[in-house]
This record gives structure tokens, sequence and C-alpha cells, in this order.
């Protein structure tokens, strides 16, 4: 079953509609994750958001690696959880730990 | 994601082909799967992907792979565009099922009571040979007209769909099962039946029942253990 919100085709039309875009999808999660692998988060540089990759905790700090990920054109694999060395700042309340693959659509 | 690849990947999902987004984590790179030039434990992977309908991370030859499904969307089947098809419709399209209705008699199935959904007027037996139902499609009797809802069941119980319900009272249902079984149904075959259709919520309002039914279809369909 696919999401109602088809991500991606909101993302490929903001694209098309001259808009920077950075889509970031969960692709493995751990624990009590609240969305699983393939969940989808769209951001345009002119701070519209769609879809989300986790329960709201992570979202802006996603928005902002979207947005760096905006001017590098480099993607990014970020990690997500409150067992990461690297811990962020943000966590996942629920103890959950997720990875975000960040890209550009070019 | 490249502009070649976004094409390629949204002109897939419009004709409803099944594809795998494959992207490579270390560095980004991306590729459509299956693809007879891809290493063949990595079109193993995706096909598997596509059959769980199923993303996910994986290792191949050490590196990972993140392997994005992307099916085709489920078939929803109602037979009956009585009442409770009304709410069902918009319902199950908000789960990204794709929905058709079936029902011959013209003046329930109209676009007015239907908006943005197909619509088949044949008999329900010709209907199912046209749609030709799979492991992903589900169908679901609601007239508890035998002249429509047997037919349907008989086409159902003959194909691989995954979930087939009907509504109707025990009693009902019970006098449809014995219909079935002189068509030559056994008792195994049988017991795909969903019925009296839907979980028990003590549900009443056509809304209700509708809400009932796709509870029960999301167990099924997430292999939900029983509580």
């Amino acid at each position: 079953m696919s999401d109602t919100a088809d991500i991606l085709a909101t993302a490929a039309a903001w694209r098309h509609e001259g808009e920077d875009v950075a889509l970031a999808t969960v692709t493995q999660t751990w624990g009590s994750s609240p969305r699983p692998a393939g969940s989808q988060l769209a951001i345009t540089r002119s701070g519209k958001m769609a879809g989300s990759v986790s329960g709201g905790c992570i979202e802006g700090a996603v928005a902002d690696i979207g947005l760096e990920v905006l001017n590098t054109g480099i993607p990014r694999l970020m990690d997500f959880g409150i067992t990461d060395e690297r811990a962020w700042e943000v966590g996942l309340a629920c103890g959950g730990k997720l990875k975000v693959f960040v890209e550009k659509l070019a | 994601m490249t502009p070649e690849t976004l094409a390629a990947l949204t002109e897939a999902r419009a004709a409803k082909r099944p594809v795998v987004l494959a992207t490579h984590l270390a560095d980004g790179a991306q590729q459509l799967l299956p693809d007879p030039a891809a290493p063949e434990a990595l079109n193993t992977a995706a096909l598997r992907a596509l059959d769980r309908d199923e993303s996910g991370t994986v290792t191949i030859d050490g590196t990972e792979w993140f392997l994005h499904a992307y099916a085709p969307p489920v078939r929803l089947v109602i037979v009956g565009a009585v009442h409770i098809a009304q709410s069902l419709v918009p319902m199950a399209a908000h789960l990204g099922l794709s929905v058709i209705v079936v029902d011959p008699r013209r003046s329930f199935a109209t676009e007015e009571r239907f908006p943005n959904v197909t619509l088949m007027d044949d008999w329900p037996d010709d209907a199912m040979d046209k749609i030709a139902p799979d492991s992903r499609t589900a169908i679901i009797t609601l007239t508890h007209d035998p002249k429509l809802d047997d037919p349907a069941l008989d086409r159902a119980l003959r194909s691989d769909a995954f979930y087939i319900g009907s509504l109707g009272s025990r009693k009902t249902h019970a006098n449809r099962l014995q219909r079935l079984r002189d068509l030559g149904h056994d008792d195994n075959t049988l017991a795909r039946i969903r019925g009296p259709v839907g979980l028990n919520i003590g549900a009443v309002t056509a809304p209700e029942i509708a809400a009932s039914i796709l509870a029960e279809f999301i167990a099924v369909r997430r292999n939900a253990a029983p509580k």
C-alpha cells in the first residue's frame, strides 16, 4: 500500500514549477521509529514541506540538511537516534533510530 | 536525483509498471531496477523488494544500496454501488488503493454518486474477467443480492485475490456459502471469504461499516497478529 500523499510526485511537480527541491528518504530504521523505510519528506528552498520521515521529531533538522544539500548538490546519508555517538541535538523521543538519505532533485 | 532518473521513474509509475529506485548509499548514484545490465544479485534483491512491497537497505558485495520499491497501487474491487460503497470509496482512495466499483444497475453506478473512481456496469463475472484479479487485488461484495454477489465471489475464489469480503448477516452468509459449494468450491476455498465482512467494532452507520471493512483489510494486508 503506497502512501496517499505521493511525496515524489509532489516533489517532481514543485521541481517542474522551477522550485529548488531536496528529497529526504528513510533508508533504514531500528526500534520504534514511527515511519518505515521509503517514507519521504520533500523540502523547497522557498520553505514548502510535504510528507514526513518521523513523527515530527526530526523534520526540522532534516529540512536544514535539505537546504545544505540544495547548496552543495552533494547527497548526504544522515543518522538520527539517541544511541548514536555523534548524536544530533534532535533525537527520537521514542528511542528509535533511523537513517535518512537527503538528495537534490537536479 | 538526475532529471533522467526522475523522468524514467515517473514514467514507470504512470504506466503502473513495478520498479525499484536503487541508490548506492556511498556516493548517491542511482539506477532503476530490474535492469539487464545490473548485477544479478541487485536485480534479485529488487524483485524481492517489489514482491514484498517493502523498501530497505541491502548490502551486496560489501556495498550498501537503498532499494525503494515502487509497486503499482493495490486494487480494490467493490461489487455493488450501494450506500456503504459511497463511504468505502473515498476512505479506500485515502489509503492509496486503486478503486473499481462494479454494478450493472445503472441507477446505482452513476458518476454523480461515485465521482473520481473507475465504474464498470458489466455483469460482475464479466467485470471480473476483465479486471483479472491478482495477488495485489482485494474484492468486496456489498449487494447481498445472490444474482450479483455470487458470480463475483465465484470468480474471486478462482483468482489469487488476497482479500475477499462479503457483506451480509451470518444467515445470509451461510446460504451464500452453500450456493458457492454447489458451484464446486470446497470448504478450504470458501474459508477465504471474510463473511460477515469487517472487524467486529459494533459498526452501525455506513461510514462505520466502511471503517470496519478497511480495518480488516489492513490487518490482512499487513499480516497483523490476532489480538
